[in-house]
């Protein structure tokens, strides 16, 4: 066992660096494998997202960092910690947002200080500050049923900020918010993955919003589940967001990844 | 509903019903339908009578005492059961089977069981409530979204905090149509249970009434209990309308 380990430090530098390691995690559903003995390494303070065609296995990934499923073999180290369960380091945003539609805003985004004990004075505060963040001002009253999708998305970012967690795991959450709100959800990202020293895991199924928003992309692919490629943009990142989209390397890299990954489309 | 341009009140249609009623019961046709108004003056006759009084208080202690267990233990079980595979598999069978049983077969069991008592007829109303309330709990809970119960899970949620904070409100919508039905149901329980267990509260009314073929009395107490149980049923429809803003996006 352990010269495995010992193995395995060797064949990875980064791993001092690495907020999130996952290492040769397996998991089946019956006979179909979603995931086999997949290695990935998360640098700190980074962006890294998931891409791949549907059935890939991102999500599932994802859900076994958060700890909401356990991988038939293999392990997850967060900050030098082997997770088996949901924990205070990560905090996990949902594709459908997952709001509590019987309580407001405020209530919503202070939902996971809530659930961990803080009273209820100190979590409206902190939860007032995130949603200024968002740009939710005025809203803290409202029901998540009166607003519009791209808004129920910032009480779901501003609900996972609010505790503060080192890593922040996103599953394809602007999947389902209108174009516009997510051209705006995609800057806004990337001003968050400045601004916050937090680990950025985000699942998506859109090349173009994987490269605008990512420091590392890893592309997985289907049958079976594997890393294929990991690639990290590098001359377009500090030139401004306006600029990402005319960058010869954006380009490049968008033409790249569909290349890969048109064979998998069905 | 609008007729010759004019918007009708809701239930308006009862108006014509009571005139039917009326008329028929001038005509002296039958002994068993006396007239409308005399049905109202023997209610208002009726009802400051300490016999009355005496009959509601009975029938409301051993409905809502009914009522109140039936709805302390069906919301639970019922959540319990739409959560654990293991539970359901286990309970709803019997659930399925009690909820379309004729129950009042049972209540001579439940007197040698419980007794003759106020026991009984307590335990009659909530066997007549309950079942359908873990029906729709239970209905509730299934219907969740998964992504709410991960959302819990992934922030730390303790079991008692998913269930209190999460499922109960989850369900609500289902769980107060639930307790709806239970409601008018337990009206049903807890008469059945009064004619049969030991004659007292309106069912001892009932019986005193329609022996002694007092028509107008008979006919006033059931109205009484008409307008309790509807009134009863249509609060909690609107405490059932005053969630549904959220039982679509759920």
């Amino acid at each position: 066992m352990s010269q495995t380990n010992d193995a395995f430090a060797k064949a990875v530098p980064l791993d001092a660096d690495s907020a999130v390691s996952v290492r040769n995690v397996s998991k089946n559903y019956g006979d179909v494998e979603a995931l086999k003995n997949l290695s990935l390494e998360f640098p700190r303070g980074q962006l890294t997202s998931l891409l791949g065609p549907s059935g890939c296995g991102k999500t599932t990934l994802l859900k076994i960092i958060a700890g909401l499923l356990k991988p038939d073999s293999g392990e997850v180290e967060i900050e030098g910690k082997i997770i088996s369960s949901p924990g205070p380091d990560r905090s996990f945003v949902f594709q459908d947002f997952a709001l509590l539609p019987w309580a407001s805003v405020l209530r919503n985004v202070a939902f996971g200080l809530e659930l961990r004990g803080v009273a209820k004075s100190e979590r409206e505060a902190i939860a007032e500050k995130y949603i200024k963040n968002v740009g939710l001002t005025g809203f803290e009253k409202a029901y998540p049923h009166e607003l519009s999708g791209g808004m129920r998305q910032r009480v779901g970012l501003a609900r996972a900020l609010a505790v503060d967690a080192q890593v922040l795991l996103l599953d394809e959450p602007f999947s389902a918010v209108d174009e516009q709100n997510r051209r705006k959800f995609q800057e806004d990202m990337l001003e968050l993955v400045r601004g916050e020293n937090k680990t950025f895991i985000f699942v998506t199924h859109s090349i173009e919003e994987a490269v605008y928003v990512s420091d590392q992309i890893a592309i997985l692919l289907p049958r079976p589940s594997r890393v294929s490629e990991i690639i990290r943009p590098t001359s377009f990142r500090g030139t401004g967001k306006e600029n990402i989209r005319r960058s010869p390397e954006y380009l490049d890299i968008v033409d790249e990844i569909w290349a890969s990954l048109r064979n998998y489309v069905e | 509903m609008t007729v010759l341009g004019y918007r009708l009140p809701g239930m308006s249609s009862l108006l014509l019903w009571a005139l039917l009623w009326e008329v028929v019961g001038r005509t002296g046709w039958t002994f068993f339908i006396p007239p409308l108004s005399d049905v109202f003056v023997t209610l208002v006759d009726v009802i400051g009578t300490p016999a009355f009084l005496k009959a509601m208080y009975e029938t409301a202690y051993a409905f809502l005492a009914g009522v109140f267990f039936a709805v302390i233990i069906g919301i639970p079980v019922g959540i319990l059961i739409g959560k654990s595979r293991l539970l359901d598999e286990l309970i709803l069978p019997w659930v399925n089977i009690f909820l379309s049983a004729p129950l009042t077969a049972l209540v001579p069991v439940l007197m040698v069981l419980f007794g003759f008592g106020m026991k009984s007829i307590i335990i009659t109303t909530t066997l007549f409530a309950i079942w359908i309330i873990i029906l729709n709990s239970r209905a509730g809970v299934k219907q969740i979204n998964r992504s709410l119960v991960d959302m819990a899970r992934s922030f730390g949620a303790t079991p008692m905090d998913a269930f209190f904070k999460i499922y109960f409100w989850a369900a609500l919508p289902e769980i107060l149509g639930g307790v709806r039905i239970g409601v008018i149901r337990a009206v049903k329980g807890v008469i059945i249970g009064q004619l049969l267990i030991s004659i007292v509260g309106f069912g001892a009314l009932f019986e005193l009434y329609s022996n002694n073929f007092m028509m107008k009395h008979f006919w006033a107490v059931l109205i009484v209990l008409f307008a309790v149980a509807f009134s009863l049923s249509e609060f909690l429809a609107y405490l059932e309308r005053r969630v549904s803003y959220y039982a679509a996006s759920r």
